[in-house]
């Protein structure tokens, strides 16, 4: 019987080796040009360093964004496996996903009532 | 009644909780529901005692159950109340006296704006102090050992604007703490060898031979420890003098007639540990008569009045502790002494209370002299206690010192003539001391001035106007100097008090021992000594003109004055040290606010900066703490399964 | 692939944390719709009524179910047994005494919340926040969310169920941390701390449990015992397992060496969330330890002693000894507080029979006294040069004189002190000694004469704040002056109960012991 810890530290030198490996060979042989775009992040939406504005505050409008999309994203998150097994879990299923949806409104209602919604 | 004799706790407990609690609303009245509450307690108190008085005298112990403290498995501990003879007298005494002081506290303390406060105090240590000698336990007698002290401590402390006051109330509690460290080691070694620390389970146990002499020895000793510290014993002895700070009425009731003699009580009470451990109770018998000897001394050093009567005080409750000491001989005649003495002492204090408000608080027997014709009433009751004390017949103290004396020779070897001698001795001390203190304050000549006559501008002497004090504070005394008188004659009528106590201190046949001299002896001899120490005083300080300044005296006179060093050893050896530690530790010092100990801190406080070197607000160094103590605990369990 | 069965679920059971977890929703709702004027008022009273509500709940299924009722509910995902609701009623009233102090308000209107909880610490729109007089009534839900998890977690029969009970009971906690009205940039920096690491110890648990996922097969406690006595040859993922969950839980408790939030979190939250915080998550997480060692530990059949030893050990000796150095108030309560996390270790470090009702009598002891305490430093504040009211005065030296001025308020606060110290006639001396015959009767012995060694050095910092309090004269020095403000009527009955039940306990815990006595039996 060999230890089975043997196969997780397989996987962990394969896993490191892919990614040294990829990252030795774009040093070795990708093309090294900067422009500024290229040091730009990358879509992320938001400067990584403060801006000289609002004392390198963000704007709380980013949160706001960030938490209405977790709010539908848990959302959908969920409704996608239990739409999957949604035959097997039957009324159990529907009344618990029900009772759910109506959990996850009620931040929503909060963010509307309390003038998240409102841009500017 | 028996089963209602939880009022006697309750009532002065409920009316010191009232007094603080109401603040000063209650300042017009205060004083006067705390006499009611401690004259309630007594009337309970007698109610219970005709009644245990009406019963035969084997069936006169009861244990009054009151609840289930805490059960945690097979220990608990019971709160109980132990009423039989003992507790019963000691429940009278610190009534009956009690009432007399709170009555005489209300002109003692007229003219101080706290006095409700005073009051809810005096209130609490009565309650502390019949929990104390009620309590069917260890552990309950604890809770109110530590309340007298507390009591003690804040009624010493009570005028603490004055800082050398609240220096003395905190001496005071500082050396009780060294004694109760004692009483807890006992109780916890009787918890580790039987499981129990009420009355019942260790007298039998101890009856038994459940204990083996070793651990019969260590108990006793460590109730010896927590009986010294509260009684004011050797080596313990020197917080008795300091606590004189407090207002007079307190130091007759908590340093003269009960909290003192709780030592005693203690020590009767768990009489059958000490006559299991004879080493034991030879140390009692022997730190009985060495402070007897030392208390003594001081008292005949000493100017202060009510310093040299804590002196006193010492030494007759080293007669108590050695009569404890010598076996079931003693106890009755212990408790004998523990009563007279409460009378007489207590009236003694309240007499130089009176004395002291007759002469603007001054307590220097040097600036007194000649008060007798203006104090009558005071020289007559304070005269009355005076006798009583040096135990000249027929006056109380003649009675009950006079049987320790006796026992003190009864014996083999080295013993009765050690313990008798001590005891002889210091009787005649005992004559000389008082007759001091009482010929300096009422006789020869006035060393001060009546104020509006004419003086030289270069007389030393201070401007007084001793007058009589108000009823209030001379009925007291009075009722105090009866008991003086009489009592010691009217507890020996019948059976006696010996008779009454002898379901607890057990019986003892005095005609099958004898005294190694023949008793009429001893009785002359004390008598000789007591005479020969009255006219001593009479020729020094009676006759003799007194300086208003002490002279210098002899090495001895200088050492007594200073308590024999008590205060440099205890300096030396605790306090200091003591302090050094508190200072570094309690925030008094900046040094440890300014985050920078200078120089050698204590351990503590080193140990304590690496934690704060560790807690540097990091979070990277609080998660590598969190992950270096998986990690440890990790290899811990690891190694524990190899 | 087996079919799906749906689970049973006995509503009636889960109805205290129902109540508690509606009324938190209520609340969010509250806050959507309910006019600004009257928002508040509705806020406060649902957060005092549910946990009474909740409290009442329990005590109908304590006689329900104690003394052979006992089940496990949801397909064995919680239990419900004696020890569970014990620890649920004790957490309940530390509910009730906390939420009341945090909804109490100084005698000049101010609250003890940031007005805009997203307004930057000096900013023009936090001070046009002030004025406008806005209050962050969200606190409210959050806590009773908080309080919901914390209900959940003494229940918890499964590694899943507890880590779930875990994030909610923490996240409202962090959130809350950072809500304090004054010195908030400390509040920020101490709700970030909480939180970074708060999600490491998480992430702790989850790596442990996943390890005994892997171990075991199953998250289910029962199971996880059963499978350690039987299973041979994989003891090195379990030993690491049960050392991350445990280490998990043990930071919530706030155990040496996971302890390192405590004075910077307790200094820095709003003080009646410190006092909840203290009083109420260290019960739920012992609650969950207690779970942990005696339903699952014993089938490990392995000794998690030594691990426990060293941990009380280090809590107590560390507690003390860096509690004595502190200069600031909530900082001495916080590593008292740690001290005190080793003190009720060593009720269950041995596993006896009576650890757990010890143990859950020792924390009610605590955290009335607790809860009380940090409501005193609520009460302590600072005046500026005009007499304002400002923030409060939690350096020691301005506690200085405090029983001349106001002998009531110090009189309590002794009460809470002795009752730390483990003085005789407080709750604090009975669950000090019913933990140390708990665990001497364990045969833990040498760690019981540690214990005692331990909080006689720690009463030395308890009498040091009375006798600063008593005996000290205020100095000249460069803090501004305090002086303690009047309790509002909340806050004031808060403490009247904590007083009291520090006293009641101490005078006669006979009742409660034997209640706790009853509930000392874990369902299987």
């Amino acid at each position: 019987m060999t230890n089975p810890y043997v196969p997780i530290l397989v996987l962990m030198g394969a896993a490191a080796l892919l990614a040294l490996g990829g990252i030795g060979a774009s040093a070795v042989i990708g093309p090294k040009v900067y422009s500024r775009a290229k040091l730009e992040a990358y879509e992320c939406g938001i400067q990584p360093t403060p801006h000289a504005i609002g004392h390198g505050r963000f704007n709380i409008k980013y949160y706001l964004v960030a938490m209405t999309f977790i709010v539908f994203d848990i959302e959908v998150v969920f409704l996608y496996p239990w739409a999957v097994a949604f035959s097997d879990l039957a009324v159990f299923g529907v009344v618990a996903m029900l009772g759910f949806l109506a959990l996850i409104t009620v931040p929503y209602l909060y963010e509307w009532r309390r003038g998240a919604l409102n841009w500017d | 009644m028996i089963d209602y004799s939880w009022l006697l706790v309750a009532i002065p407990l409920a009316s010191a909780a009232l007094l603080l609690l109401l603040g000063r609303r209650a300042d017009a009245w205060g004083h006067l529901l705390g006499v009611l509450a401690a004259a309630g307690a007594f009337v309970v108190g007698l109610l219970v005692f005709l009644e245990v008085m009406g019963q035969p005298s084997e069936d006169r112990i009861h244990d009054v159950f009151l609840y289930s403290w805490i059960p945690a498995g097979d220990l608990h501990i019971d709160a109980g109340l132990r009423i039989d003879p003992l507790s019963l007298t000691f429940v009278l005494l610190i009534t009956f006296v009690g009432t007399l002081i709170h009555i005489y506290s209300i002109g003692y303390m007229a003219h101080d704006a706290a006095r409700r406060r005073f009051f809810a105090y005096l209130n609490l240590f009565v309650a502390a102090m019949l929990l104390l000698v009620l309590a069917d336990s260890y552990a309950l007698l604890f809770v109110g050992w530590e309340g007298v002290g507390l009591a003690s401590y804040l009624l010493i402390g009570f005028w603490n604007h004055n800082l050398e006051y609240a220096v003395a109330a905190k001496k005071a509690f500082v050396m009780n703490r060294v004694g109760d460290m004692g009483l807890i080691i006992a109780m916890g070694l009787l918890f580790a060898a039987i499981g129990s620390v009420s009355f019942t389970d260790v007298d039998a146990a101890v009856t038994a031979g459940a204990l083996s002499t070793a651990q019969v020895t260590a108990v006793g000793l460590m109730l010896l420890l927590g009986a010294v510290g509260k009684s004011a014993q050797f080596p313990l002895q020197a917080w008795l003098g300091d606590a004189m700070a407090g207002p007079t009425p307190v130091s007759a009731l908590i340093h003269a007639a009960t909290m003192v003699t709780a030592g005693v009580y203690l020590v009767v009470r768990s009489r059958l540990i000490f006559e299991a451990s004879p080493t034991a109770q030879l140390v009692v018998a022997c730190i009985g008569a060495f402070t007897l000897l030392l208390g003594a001394a001081i008292a005949c050093a000493k100017d202060d009045i009510k310093k040299s009567l804590a002196g006193s005080t010492m030494s007759q409750i080293g007669y108590m502790v050695l009569a404890a000491g010598l076996g079931p001989i003693g106890y009755a005649f212990a408790i004998f002494h523990l009563v007279t003495h409460g009378f007489f002492k207590a009236g003694l204090f309240l007499g130089a209370g009176s004395v002291m408000h007759a002469n603007g608080d001054s307590t220097d027997m040097r600036t007194y002299g000649a008060l007798r014709k203006v104090m009558l009433v005071t020289w007559l009751t304070f005269g009355a206690c005076w006798l009583a004390i040096m135990g000249v017949p027929p006056f109380s103290g003649f009675y009950s010192k006079d049987k320790i004396i006796e026992s003190a020779f009864v014996g083999e070897g080295w013993q009765p003539w050690v313990f008798g001698g001590a005891a002889l001795i210091g009787a005649g001390v005992t004559a000389f001391y008082m007759s001091r203190m009482f010929f300096l304050t009422f006789h020869g000549k006035a060393r001060w001035v009546e104020a509006g006559a004419t003086v030289a501008p270069d007389d030393p002497r201070p401007v007084r106007h001793p007058h009589e004090s108000p009823l209030v504070m001379t009925v007291p005394i009075i009722v105090l100097a009866i008991g003086a008188l009489g009592l010691g004659f009217a507890l020996t009528l019948g059976n006696g008090i010996t008779g009454w106590l002898e379901p607890v201190t057990g019986h003892y046949d005095h005609d099958a021992h004898h005294a190694v001299l023949p008793v009429p002896v001893i009785t002359v001899t004390t008598l000789v000594l007591v005479a020969l120490g009255i006219a001593l005083a009479w020729r020094q300080y009676g006759m003799s003109p007194v300086p208003l300044t002490a002279p210098t005296g002899s090495a001895l006179t200088r050492a007594a004055r200073r308590d024999f060093y008590a205060d440099d050893v205890n300096e030396g050896l605790v306090m200091r040290p003591g302090q050094h530690l508190t200072r570094t530790l309690v925030y008094a010092d900046t040094a440890v606010v300014d985050g920078a100990v200078r120089g050698t801190a204590s351990g503590a406080v080193g140990l304590g900066q690496l934690a704060r070197k560790l807690q540097n607000g990091y979070v990277r160094s609080y998660a590598a703490m969190i992950l270096a103590g998986v990690v440890l605990a990790g290899i811990v369990l690891h190694l524990v399964r190899m | 692939m087996t079919t799906f069965v749906a689970p049973v679920i006995d509503w009636a059971a889960l109805s205290a944390i129902l109540v508690i977890a509606g009324t938190g929703i209520v609340g969010v709702l509250v806050a959507a719709f309910v006019p600004a004027s009257s928002r508040r008022t509705v806020q406060v009273v649902l957060a005092l009524v549910a946990p009474l509500a909740a409290l009442a709940v329990v005590a109908w299924r304590w006689s329900v179910v104690v003394g052979g009722g006992e089940s496990t509910l949801v397909a064995g995902q919680l239990a419900e047994d004696g020890p569970a609701l014990a620890a649920q009623a004790i957490i309940l009233i530390f509910a009730v005494v906390g939420f009341a102090v945090m909804a109490s308000r100084l005698p000049n209107g101010e609250e003890a919340f940031a007005p805009q909880g997203a307004a930057a610490p000096g900013s023009a729109y936090e001070e046009a926040a002030r004025r406008a007089g806005l209050e962050q009534t969200e606190v409210f839900p959050l806590a009773l969310l908080s309080l919901a998890g914390m209900l959940v977690f003494p229940m918890a029969n499964d590694l899943l169920v507890m880590f779930v009970a875990l994030e909610v009971l923490s996240l409202p906690l962090y959130v809350l941390s950072a809500m304090a009205r004054r010195r908030r940039v400390l509040s920020h920096e101490a709700a970030l701390k909480y939180f970074l690491l708060g999600a490491f110890s998480s992430a702790l648990f989850l790596f442990g449990v996943a390890l005994l996922f892997g171990f075991s097969g199953s998250i289910s406690l029962p199971d996880l015992g059963t499978a350690a006595a039987t299973t041979v040859g994989m003891d090195g993922m379990a030993v690491v397992g049960f050392v991350l969950v445990l280490t998990g839980l043990l930071f919530k408790v706030g155990a040496v060496p996971f302890h390192a939030w405590v004075p910077d979190v307790y200094q820095g939250a709003p003080t009646p969330v410190t006092g909840f915080m203290a009083a109420a998550t260290k019960t739920a997480a012992f609650a969950a330890i207690l779970r942990l060692l005696y339903v699952a530990a014993p089938g490990f059949g392995w000794d998690v002693e030594p691990v426990l030893w060293a941990v009380a050990i280090a809590s107590m000796l560390l507690g003390t000894v860096a509690a004595i150095v502190q200069t600031d108030i909530k900082r001495t309560l916080a590593y008292s507080s740690v001290a005190h996390a080793g003190f009720a270790l060593v009720a269950i470090v041995s596993l006896s029979e009576q650890g757990p009702s010890a143990l859950l009598f020792y924390l009610l002891a605590y955290g009335l006294a607790t809860v009380g305490a940090f409501a005193v430093v609520t009460l302590v504040r600072e005046r500026d040069a005009d007499g304002n009211v400002t923030g409060e005065a939690t350096h020691l030296s301005q506690w200085a004189g405090l029983g001349r001025r106001h002998p009531v308020l110090a009189a309590t606060m002794t009460l809470f002190l002795l009752s730390f110290a483990g003085i005789p006639l407080t709750a604090g001396f009975v669950g000090k000694f019913v933990a140390f015959v708990a665990a001497a009767d364990g045969g833990a012995w040498p760690l019981v004469v540690i214990a005692v060694i331990a909080s006689a050095a720690a009463a030395f910092f308890y009498v040091r704040i009375i006798v600063l309090m008593y005996f000290s004269r205020p100095e000249e020095s460069e803090r501004p002056g305090a002086d303690a403000v009047e309790p509002g009527a909340l806050t004031r009955a808060s403490l009247v109960l904590c007083a009291l039940g520090t006293l009641v306990l101490g005078v006669w815990p006979t009742p409660v012991l034997d209640l706790l006595a009853q509930a000392a039996k874990f369902v299987v």
